[in-house]
């Protein structure tokens, strides 16, 4: 297999002239090389690191650029245009005189891509929201990754009782819905302050949809490791390193985790793809981030009551979401081409 | 009171004569463009239907509005538009009762010749065994609207053994019912108005009907109804008018509810004429553009309304008057009148009356510039007030339904809240559960949004169902004083006034004013506005009418 570890101290092949050949790269290095060669990963990287770049710059933009507070509702706020003082708040003045109707995009510093129902600049809160959905998304995918791992490793290599336990506990988790499985957690856990020792959870922290969005997914990665853990266990260089009488934990530590670390990397900007979309559609249904703070999702939220007059304000964060899990897919993607030894374009 | 005539001249006799004659020639081309009206089919939609078909049971004001056609009380709301639709007439009573023993007795004589839907004919044990029901069916208002009828103490301690003996008596052969109260009740007859009091066929069992119909003797009934799809509604075969302002005929043939789809949908649909009228608001988003490209289609009409933030008097920060009154100084309610759609369709208040109510005095304590309205917020002074409240800093949750304009304003008192000192946090919960979840005390609610809607035009209503002691009850999921203000002087200056509206009801309604004032001087609530309705007809929809009890007077419509 491409990417078992080698066993460490063997001796370096000669090659036809009899000179010892340079060491092999090893997985990690050939998979950064891999990565640099490819232009899409190299591109797609690079949107990434923009995204972030831009939504980690969302408090120099709205102080200096839009100077406003986005979680401030501005809806008796006014703004110049054309030299004229307007509301940003625009009450219809014909017909009925029904409706009013926020400011649409001034293209310029202040209201960028225009206001929400309550008077607050939407490209501002685009930024923190982005911050907010990327950083949810990131966490959640590590506590997965990090939960998945752990059950896994433990289900595949012990065997027996643990891992019937083990495997049935990830089947009724995933016997669920994931969406349900989530709403429900969150319904569950956003009317309570949760307090364990020193550690306190209020509803509105964002480690609530967190630990929810980490949760709902372990089952979907952790199968997979202990699939991969159950044939490493049985490879010929851990029966080997058995009969030498190694102990299990070097044996984990040594060869299979570095052997499992490939999967779940291969899994991470996947994980991380669901991970964003997932925060989205529960902010969005209001079982997500909580107000004062923005996600893509609440913002997307905030759209809804205005995608007939100001779609702009629905559109961002939609495209947003798009352009970082298409980001995401296609990074992930190469990154499996190199490390998955099934991958025939990673061979 | 008798009202002595005055002989009128030979003159006007004549006048009079011609005109009688005049009308007598008319009349017949007068029934003709009626007639002309008569039929088709009205097509109705709603995002969802609203439970229980079953009048002793649902509390909506969507099927209210049906119930005005479907049901009769013994006495009912005049079913025409504009400020008469308050007044109360006599319905399958021959005539509003005959009110004795010190406002505690009303006799009603029956209508004779009423028959329900099913063809059987209306009479006193179907009035008995209808009141009996709305104890045992544990009707919504039972202990509210009825519990001063003797003997309802038994019936709601053990409902169904409920006989209301000595409070309902019959006499079959005058055709006479007695209903006998422990204490004079001067909205009585209100309470009897609501749909709640319809007269049912003695025979219907007692407990909730769920979505099969029950027979009724409106001008209407229904066919066939489910909650998920549809409900069709068809003229009642037994029906003859025999009050055109208690229960008028009715102009289409049928109705035809359809629920499901969005309100977006709903507006598309009026707009291409698919649908003549959609029960839900239209979208705010839609407003402006239907504004000037439907204006016609369009009726806006005042409601006996409220939306108010109630505060939770028992519970830190607003167990200080203080924070009460600093937050009503310092919300901008033209900024929330903007998040309902404009001023065309809210009116901000301060008060807990809203206009045109009875008791209503135009008053505002918490504006700038204390008076007869509000005019600015006082945010010099909200500091003030907080500072020296000392809780500066607290955490404060407000508790909103998952709607656009719930929600829209949490977010508002949020930042208001924010700009206080307060730590401040939005919890949308569904609008299925918001309204039982933040009257239980168990939730420790600190700030949520509601709103009120009137059952019927008494200041008692408004006042005395949302801050009177005995409307709070901890830990119950039916504890309206959302508040939880109780403030014994107030509760006992209510309870004069109520009794004071039986023998005097102008000097009622100014003492009901003073105890607006009062109730807005502790600050148990935040009043936001005063809504409007929005009813958007389709092109064909003629002759429409707006009560203030029923709204859209649907069976008046016409649409040929």
């Amino acid at each position: 297999m491409t990417t078992d570890q080698p066993e460490t101290g063997s001796m370096p092949p000669a090659d036809a002239a009899g000179g010892a050949l340079p060491p092999p790269a090893g997985p990690w290095r050939r998979a950064l090389q891999g990565l640099a060669s490819s232009r899409t990963a190299v591109l797609s990287g690079l949107g990434l690191v923009l995204i972030v770049l831009a939504t980690v710059l969302a408090p120099v933009y709205a102080k200096h650029v839009a100077q406003t507070d986005p979680f401030r509702s501005g809806l008796s706020a006014k703004i110049m245009i054309d030299g004229k003082r307007s509301p940003v708040m625009e009450r219809s003045t014909e017909g009925l005189g029904l409706g009013v109707t926020p400011i649409g995009p001034t293209w310029g510093p202040k209201y960028f891509l225009g206001a929400d129902t309550q008077g607050r600049d939407v490209a501002a809160r685009l930024l923190y929201g982005g911050q907010n959905s990327l950083v949810i998304a990131g966490a959640a995918t590590l506590l997965c990754l990090v939960c998945a791992a752990v059950i896994g490793i433990v289900a595949g290599y012990a065997g027996g009782r643990v891992d019937t336990v083990l495997s049935n506990l990830i089947d009724m988790i995933w016997a669920f819905p994931v969406y349900l499985l989530a709403i429900s957690l969150s319904i569950v856990m956003l009317g309570k302050t949760f307090e364990i020792g020193p550690i306190h959870i209020s509803s509105s922290s964002l480690v609530v949809p967190i630990i929810i969005i980490g949760l709902v997914y372990v089952p979907y990665v952790a199968r997979p490791v202990r699939g991969r853990v159950i044939a490493i266990t049985n490879s010929d260089f851990v029966l080997a390193a058995r009969g030498l009488g190694i102990r299990p934990s070097r044996i984990l530590w040594r060869h299979i985790l570095p052997n499992v670390a490939t999967t779940l990397i291969v899994f991470a900007p996947m994980l991380m793809a669901l991970n964003i979309v997932t925060e989205s559609s529960l902010s969005f249904l209001s079982v997500g981030v909580q107000a004062p703070n923005a996600s893509w999702g609440t913002i997307l939220q905030d759209g809804q009551a205005l995608l007939y007059s100001r779609p702009v304000v629905s559109m961002a964060p939609g495209i947003a979401i798009m352009v970082t899990v298409m980001l995401l897919n296609l990074f992930g993607d190469v990154l499996r081409d190199i490390l998955d030894p099934k991958s025939v374009r990673g061979r | 009171m008798i009202t002595k005539l005055t002989p009128a001249r030979p003159g006007r006799w004549a006048a009079t004569v011609a005109t009688i004659a005049l009308l007598a020639g008319l009349a017949p081309g007068f029934a003709a463009a009626q007639d002309a009206h008569r039929g088709g089919t009205l097509r109705l939609v709603s995002v969802s239907s609203q439970g229980t078909l079953d009048p002793h049971v649902n509390y909506t004001s969507q099927f209210w509005q049906l119930y005005a056609f479907l049901y009769d009380g013994l006495v009912g709301f005049k079913k025409v538009g504009g400020p008469e639709s308050k007044e109360v007439v006599a319905d399958l009573a021959a005539a509003l009762p005959e009110v004795s023993n010190d406002g505690k007795t009303y006799t009603f004589t029956l209508r004779k010749g009423v028959k329900f839907s099913n063809g059987k004919e209306m009479t006193t044990d179907d009035v008995v065994a209808s009141f009996q029901r709305i104890f045992k069916v544990l009707g919504p208002t039972a202990g509210t609207f009825y519990n001063g009828i003797v003997g309802a103490d038994q019936c709601l301690a053990a409902p169904a053994d409920c006989t209301l003996a000595g409070g309902i008596v019959a006499d079959k052969a005058a055709g006479t019912v007695t209903i006998n109260l422990v204490a004079p009740d001067p909205e009585f007859l209100f309470k009897l108005s609501a749909p709640h009091a319809s007269i049912l066929p003695a025979e219907t069992t007692a407990k909730d009907n769920g979505n099969a119909p029950i027979p009724g003797t409106g001008a209407y009934m229904v066919k066939s109804y489910d909650p998920n799809n549809s409900m069709v509604i068809v003229r009642n075969p037994a029906f003859s008018e025999w009050s055109k302002d208690a229960q008028p005929e009715g102009h289409v043939d049928e109705i035809d509810y359809t629920f499901g789809g969005t309100e977006e949908a709903a507006v598309n649909a009026i707009l291409n004429g698919q649908a003549d009228w959609m029960f839900d608001q239209p979208p705010a988003d839609r407003l402006a553009e239907l504004s000037t490209a439907a204006p016609d289609q369009i009726h806006l009409a005042p409601l006996s309304a409220w939306w108010y933030a109630p505060m939770n008097v028992n519970l830190a920060p607003f167990n200080d008057v203080r924070v009460r009154q600093a937050l009503n100084y310092a919300i901008d309610r033209d900024a929330l009148v903007s998040l309902f759609g404009g001023p065309a369709l809210a009116q901000p208040v301060c008060q807990v009356l809203p206009p045109e109510f009875p008791g209503h005095v135009d008053q505002c304590q918490y504006t700038l510039d204390p008076g007869d309205s509000w005019s600015a917020p006082d945010m010099d002074k909200a500091m003030q007030l907080v500072e020296e409240s000392g809780t500066k800093g607290e955490k404060v949750t407000i508790v909103t339904e998952d709607n656009a304009a719930s929600r829209g304003i949490g977010t508002y008192l949020q930042s208001v809240l924010s700009d206080l000192g307060y730590e401040a946090a939005v919890q949308t919960i569904s609008g299925d559960i918001q309204f039982t979840y933040i009257q239980n005390t168990n939730n420790k609610v600190q700030l949520s949004i509601s709103q009120w809607y009137a059952d019927y035009p008494a200041a008692s209503n408004f006042l005395n169902v949302l801050f009177g002691c005995d409307s709070f009850h901890p830990g119950s999921d039916a504890s309206i004083n959302i508040a939880g203000f109780c403030d014994k002087g107030i509760d006992d200056r209510m309870k004069a006034a109520i009794a004071l509206g039986a023998t005097d009801p102008a000097a009622a309604d100014a003492e009901w004013a003073k105890i607006d004032g009062a109730v807005m001087e502790a600050a148990p609530a935040l009043p936001l506005f005063t809504p409007k309705q929005v009813d958007l007809l389709s092109t064909r929809v003629g002759n429409y009418a707006f009560s203030n009890q029923y709204h859209w007077l649907i069976a008046n419509a016409w649409v040929q």
